[in-house]
Parts: C-alpha cells; sequence; structure tokens
C-alpha cells in the first residue's frame, strides 16, 4: 500500500456500489429464493411420490444439482439459457439473455435442489396421521398437500429455509465469473478502476459480514420463538 | 435445439502444447483434488481445534471459538478467496509480501487458495466436531475425570475419538463441498477442472463437450468418494449406536 487505507474511494462510489449492485444482489436473491422454494417444493413433493419415474426423475436431478460446482453449472446455464430460449419460442439462433436474468434461472435451479431436500425434511416430519386425516375428510391429493401438509411442512423448516436464503445471499457474489455487476462485481470494477483492491474487497467483505450476521441472529432469534410454541 | 456435437475435440491437441483436450481436463481434475486435499488437512486440523475449543469449559474459549466461526461463515467464500490473495500479502511485512506476491504461477493462485478453502471449512468442520462432542453422554467425560485422566487426556483418548467416529456421515459431505468450492479458486488464476473446462472453451469454442466432460469427471470423482467414505464409515462405525443421519442443513 502506498499511501495508506483511501476511505474516500469507497465513499465516491457508495452510490454505484449499492444502487447497481447491492440492487442486483438483492434482487437476484429474493427472485431465487421464491423460485427455489416453488421449484423446490414440488420436487420434494415428486421425490416422495409413490409414481416411481418421478421421484427417480426428481432424485436424479437433486444429486446432480448436488454433486457439481455451483461456478460450473453457473457457466452452463449462461451458455444454455440462450438455447433453450431459442427452443422454447421456436427462434432458429440463440436468443439474448442478460447476465441478470441468466442468473436468476441458475440460482432458482440449483438452489431448488437444497431446498428441496430441506422440504422433503419437512414434508417427512409430520406425521402420516395427518395425510389420512386429510383423505378421510374427501380431501384430494393437492388439497391435503396445500392445506395441511405443507404449511406444517414449511412452518418447521423456516428457520432452516431462511439460512440456506442467507447461503443464496452470499453465493450470489459467484456471478463474478459472468462479469455481472452484483455487489461484488461493482467493488471489483472500481477497485481495478482506481487500483484500490485493499480497500474495496475489504469493504465487501465488511457489508457481506454484517447483513449475513444480521440475519442470522434474526434466524436464531425465530428459532427460539418457534421452539417456544411448540 | 440446433447444437452439433463435436466430441472429437477432446481428442484434439489443446494450444499450450502439452497434449489434448482430454489431458487438458485430467491435469485440471490433479489440481481440483490437489487444492482439496491440502485445505482438507488444514480443515481438519484447525475445525478439531477450534470445534474443542467451543466446548471447553473455560467462557474466553468458548467466546473465541464463536468469534472465529462467525467471521468466517458470513463471507462469500469468492470474497474471502480475494481478501486471501489481494489484501492479505499487503497486511505482512513488506518482503513477506512481495514474496508471496511474485511466486511463480500456479503458486501464486495455488497457495492462497488452499490457505482460504481450509480455513472456510474449517468453520465447518468446527460445527460438526462440535456437534458430536455434544451428542456424546457427558458420562464419558466425567469417566475420564474419575480415571484420572487430565481434561487433555480426556479430550484426546475419550471424547475426540468417538466424536470423530460419530461425525463421519456429515464430514464425508463436507469434503465433497471442499472439492465443488475449489472451483471458486478459478478467480484467482488457478487452473482447476473448472477453470479448465472455461478455458477449453475459449479456445475451441466447443462450450458443451468442454462443460459436459467437466461435468462427468465431477460425478465419477464424488462417485469414487462416496465409496470410499462409506467402506470407512462401515469399519469405523460405533457398534451400538444406530446410523447417525443427523439434522437437515443448509448448505452450498
Amino acid at each position: 500500500m502506498d499511501s495508506g487505507f483511501d476511505f474516500d474511494v469507497i465513499q465516491r462510489s457508495f452510490p454505484y456500489l449499492f444502487r447497481e449492485g447491492m440492487t442486483f444482489t438483492v434482487t437476484l436473491t429474493l427472485m431465487a429464493m421464491t423460485g427455489g422454494i416453488v421449484f423446490g417444493t414440488l420436487l420434494a413433493m415428486m421425490r416422495l411420490s409413490s409414481l416411481r419415474p418421478l421421484s427417480i426423475a426428481a432424485g436424479a436431478y437433486v444429486n446432480l444439482m448436488r454433486s457439481v460446482p455451483l461456478v460450473l453449472v453457473i457457466f452452463w446455464f449462461f451458455f444454455l439459457v440462450p438455447y433453450i430460449g431459442a427452443w422454447a419460442i421456436g427462434a432458429r439462433e440463440p436468443i439474448r439473455v442478460g447476465a441478470f436474468w441468466s442468473s436468476v434461472i441458475t440460482f432458482t435451479m440449483f438452489e431448488a435442489a437444497y431446498y428441496c431436500e430441506i422440504m422433503r425434511a419437512g414434508i417427512q416430519s409430520i406425521a402420516r396421521g395427518q395425510v389420512w386425516a386429510g383423505y378421510a375428510l374427501g380431501l384430494d391429493y393437492w388439497q391435503t398437500m396445500g392445506r395441511i401438509v405443507l404449511p406444517q411442512a414449511f412452518r418447521n423448516m423456516l428457520p432452516v429455509l431462511l439460512t440456506q436464503t442467507i447461503i443464496l445471499f452470499q453465493d450470489t457474489s459467484l456471478v463474478y465469473v459472468i462479469s455481472a455487476t452484483d455487489f461484488l462485481g461493482a467493488a471489483a470494477k472500481i477497485a481495478n478502476r482506481d487500483y484500490r483492491l485493499v480497500e474495496m474487497y475489504t469493504f465487501v467483505a465488511v457489508v457481506y459480514f454484517v447483513v449475513s450476521y444480521g440475519l442470522s441472529t434474526l434466524v436464531k432469534r425465530l428459532q427460539e420463538r418457534i421452539a417456544v410454541i411448540r | 435445439m440446433n447444437y452439433n456435437w463435436y466430441w472429437k475435440v477432446l481428442l484434439e491437441p489443446e494450444p499450450g502444447g502439452t497434449g489434448t483436450y482430454l489431458h487438458y481436463l485430467v491435469v485440471g481434475l490433479g489440481w481440483t483434488l490437489a487444492t482439496a486435499l491440502a485445505a482438507w488437512v488444514i480443515a481438519l486440523a484447525v475445525g478439531a481445534a477450534v470445534g474443542t475449543l467451543r466446548t471447553a469449559p473455560m467462557k474466553w474459549a468458548v467466546r473465541l471459538g464463536n468469534f472465529y466461526v462467525e467471521i468466517f461463515r458470513n463471507i462469500p467464500l469468492i470474497v474471502q478467496m480475494f481478501l486471501w490473495f489481494f489484501v492479505f500479502p499487503e497486511f505482512l511485512p513488506k518482503a513477506a509480501g512481495d514474496a508471496i506476491k511474485q511466486m511463480p504461477p500456479p503458486w501464486g493462485s495455488y497457495v492462497p487458495a488452499v490457505l482460504c478453502l481450509g480455513i472456510f471449512t474449517s468453520v465447518r468442520v468446527a460445527e460438526q466436531v462440535k456437534a458430536g462432542i455434544m451428542s456424546l453422554p457427558r458420562g464419558q467425560g466425567m469417566a475420564g475425570t474419575a480415571m484420572g485422566l487430565t481434561p487433555a487426556q480426556t479430550y484426546r483418548y475419550v471424547i475426540l475419538p468417538q466424536a470423530f467416529r460419530i461425525i463421519l456421515p456429515p464430514l464425508t459431505s463436507e469434503f465433497m463441498n471442499v472439492i465443488k468450492n475449489s472451483s471458486v479458486a478459478l478467480t484467482i488464476g488457478l487452473l482447476e477442472l473448472t477453470g479448465r473446462a472455461r478455458a477449453m472453451q475459449e479456445f475451441s469454442f466447443r462450450v458443451f463437450e468442454a462443460f459436459a466432460t467437466a461435468t462427468v469427471i465431477y460425478l465419477l470423482t464424488n462417485l469414487i468418494v462416496v465409496l470410499l467414505m462409506r467402506a470407512l464409515e462401515k469399519k469405523v462405525r460405533v457398534p451400538g449406536l444406530i446410523a447417525t443421519g443427523g439434522a437437515p442443513q443448509a448448505g452450498h
């Protein structure tokens, strides 16, 4: 370091870092969380289904996603999504997809595998009698699931689902590898432009720490409250 | 989808002149494993120490252990990678910092990557070690004391051997995580498997052949690790205990 720690560069780049970078990170996290939990719950229902092909397909998908590095999955979808898009709308050439939508699809598909395992444990924690009671009342599969099993499973698993979301929040920083301008990406761009790597990366680490630590403390409190009620 | 597969690309020479693309990727697997194994050694040693510390009767020890865990758990891996690679050498004395920065490739990326992954994973190992120790009946420690062992001896001969045997299954998945997480080292220039798949895609323009081959290599590696660890688990299982599955956990 030639001239000590330069706080000024952080202050100067504040609007860019947060309005562009953090907005990208937070939007991506929220969208991937929503999509991931919905898709993951469906996968969990498939895995627990008595129809063999469904459970085998869902199991294979989950195990595949959990066996390869996230970075590789990001690369896969970054190149694959334009082809899938072209196939879906019947275009002859691969369509253009920006880094943001590519990331949303990647993280939804990837995190679904992890949310699936959490929801599967949640569904399995519900007493079987609950399902029988549902059927005895004349509810069908979707009604029993949607009104009896899933709400309870969701509630039991809420702390783990939120912890997984904090991990997702941290993992979105890996979109750096496809040059997206998330929080880390924005900081990296300024760090390289002004040659202030030490300041910017330290600042990024501090911000991630504060957010993740704060959220995980909240989750811990929530967990205690839920534990008291049960 | 109109993508023309061309698998023969794997047998064509890569531009660096070291051999075929397939060979290039397999060497990448070698770097992945070399990074993961070295990091795993650090993770086990530090993780066992920190995990033990967090169950110690001294309050300050527990607090110190918790502090360590919270720091390295709440910063994304890629940011930690950058801290070790860009920031850490700047805070060392000038000579040491320069020595690190001037290490020839690939060591200039390999060493920070191993340190980073080792410390990152040690936190997760520490969590498991703590859970393993807590899962033992308290009588085990008391029995050790009653036999006249010092606290250190009790941990060394009574508690830790049992704890490690109990937490072997979660440690297996942590080891697989190290292998996967080592791919983040490509961001600081280490050409491990994923990094080489990306390089191959840039040289040859065969995008999906490169990534598909890397995926298959990762899957085979996982399979081998699972089989080896399953054999080990069977061998060291504590007789009389129901197989431990553990509570559902978040992960990546």
